[in-house]
């Protein structure tokens, strides 16, 4: 990870997942639900969207089993990575973990845990969840 | 305003591709220029418009110019991934049109095969991308995989029907000897290869090659006094949606929906009146999703689309007709490689792979993580 981390942009997400809190922003304008965090909101254009603390619980919108990993993570594989849709609204790039990466499926439900990355620095990653 | 016939393409031409260890950029560069200026009848000192696109050196525009010896009146090196090239054709065509160019080149080398150059994707891990680094996704096959996934899950598309694609694209290569892999393949052999990231398997991706191409673009005054028959600009369109693939719009809608649009109305032209296709081919699953985006099927269409060995020589829909970035050579950024043979086709002087008869072509390029799309329609006439 590179050294200006987090940034101004950035520091209330990390600030959060270093609580246990996945953060997330939405605009006052136009209410859209917004993630990566940014200064203004990429639908309407109106600056400084609020943060706000998701629950955690989404469903897998697309996943992939990595064989073939970069350089750093070639330890880790195979390994699933996902595009989560969480619940409020938002996308977000994580990890399916605590199972098995074939199990894992388009349309699952998961629930946010956290790790330690290959950084050792705190990251969200999700694990299968029951209905909802 | 319409770009319709504001610039012609004069001359085109690739340099040595494939593993091409005695080069640098610089020189692949040069060689296709030098190719494609002789092609067009022209000197280096007619040209006065520069567009290229590097995934190397530290100013890669002014340092190609530089080597080259040209000093470019106007400069334009638009760099949004593999699709840069159909990108530069439409803003030379701008360009041309508002009378501030007449002879542009479109310049392109890597030895990323050589020199394990390929800086593009080295590893970002600030702004937008720190919340994707931690995870590990390959950039850009992993992304591609995501995009797949999606497709699958919400059409029901099949490895094999992907597999169906990287087959034909490799019998059209068996009819190019500038083609760098030219066995035969057949679906097994596709669904055997290691998976890389699912749903793609090794024979889903791209080669990785050395390489470099030039084309030539003139103002329709010079078109007229020019060695070969003109091939014309008649519609152009771009767009990109996102630089990283969570922010996808929609995984399974590419910019090409947008970019498509605008290209196909400003030829005036409908799909079934194209001759040849060439779709940029960085993943089995990137036709896919261009073809429907492009609007050649419905979504969700694009895997029987392609089933039957339909784009394959012989078939009834001709495309990626020189073997492709999946078969034929992929240095890095492949859409220089789209227009050199659309134009070639047209031309009528592709041999064993001429689709008879071509007088309309369509080149799709894209780039980044399915981020930009310009789809080109080219013509004779």
């Amino acid at each position: 990870m590179a050294e200006e981390l987090p940034d101004p942009d950035s520091a209330p997400y990390w600030e959060g997942i270093a609580a246990g809190e996945l953060r997330y922003q939405r605009c006052g304008a136009c209410d859209a639900a917004i993630f990566y965090p940014r200064s203004i909101c990429p639908v309407c254009g109106t600056p400084d969207p609020a943060w706000q603390v998701s629950a955690g619980e989404g469903v897998v919108h697309a996943c992939s089993v990595i064989h073939r990993a970069p350089p750093v993570h070639k330890d880790e594989a195979p390994y699933v990575v996902a595009l989560v849709d969480l619940a409020e609204g938002f996308r977000m790039m994580s990890r399916i973990v605590d199972c098995a990466p074939d199990a894992v499926a388009v349309g699952q439900n998961v629930r946010v845990v956290y790790r330690d990355d290959s950084d050792g620095k705190p990251a969200p990653y999700f694990a299968p969840a029951g209905e909802v | 305003m319409s770009l319709k016939k504001a610039c012609a393409i004069a001359g085109v031409a690739e340099s040595r591709l494939g593993v091409v260890p005695d080069s640098t950029v610089m020189t692949l560069q040069a060689e296709a220029m030098v190719a494609a200026l002789a092609e067009a009848g022209l000197e280096k000192s007619d040209v006065d418009a520069v567009f290229s696109s590097g995934n190397w050196g530290r100013l890669p525009q002014l340092q190609a110019a530089e080597y080259l010896g040209i000093r470019p009146s106007y400069s334009d090196n638009t760099s949004v991934g593999g699709a840069s090239f159909e990108f530069h054709l439409g803003h030379a065509a701008a360009a041309i049109q508002a009378g501030l160019c007449k002879v542009a080149v479109i310049l392109y080398g890597s030895t990323q095969r050589s020199r394990r150059e390929r800086r593009i994707f080295e590893t970002h891990t600030d702004l937008g991308y720190q919340y994707e680094v931690p995870y590990g996704l390959p950039i850009p096959v992993g992304a591609y995989a995501l995009a797949a996934s999606r497709h699958m899950a919400q059409y029901g598309t099949t490895s094999e029907q992907m597999a169906e694609l990287a087959v034909a694209t490799r019998a059209w290569a068996q009819l190019n000897p500038a083609a760098y892999r030219r066995d035969p393949l057949t679906v097994d052999e596709v669904l055997a290869s290691d998976m890389i990231a699912s749903p793609l398997h090794r024979l889903d991706c791209c080669l990785v090659t050395d390489g470099g191409g030039c084309i030539v673009v003139v103002s329709p005054e010079i078109a007229k006094s020019m060695p070969k028959a003109p091939v014309w600009l008649l519609g152009q369109g771009e767009a990109h949606s996102h630089a990283q693939i969570s922010e996808m719009p929609e995984l399974t809608v590419t910019p090409a929906a947008q970019s498509g649009k605008r290209a196909f109305a400003m030829a005036g032209i409908k799909h079934g009146d194209l001759d040849v296709v060439e779709i940029y081919d960085s993943f089995t699953i990137t036709v896919l999703l261009t073809l429907e985006s492009l609007g050649f099927c419905k979504p969700g269409e694009s895997g029987a689309f392609v089933t039957g060995g339909r784009t394959a020589p012989g078939g009834e829909f001709p495309l990626n007709t020189n073997g492709g970035g999946l078969s034929y050579c992929h240095p890095g950024q492949y859409g220089i490689f789209l227009l050199i043979e659309a134009v070639r086709q047209l031309r009528g002087e592709c041999g064993d792979r001429q689709v008879a008869d071509a007088t309309l072509a369509l080149a799709s390029g894209t780039g980044g993580v399915l981020s930009s799309n310009s789809t080109c329609i080219l013509g004779l006439e």
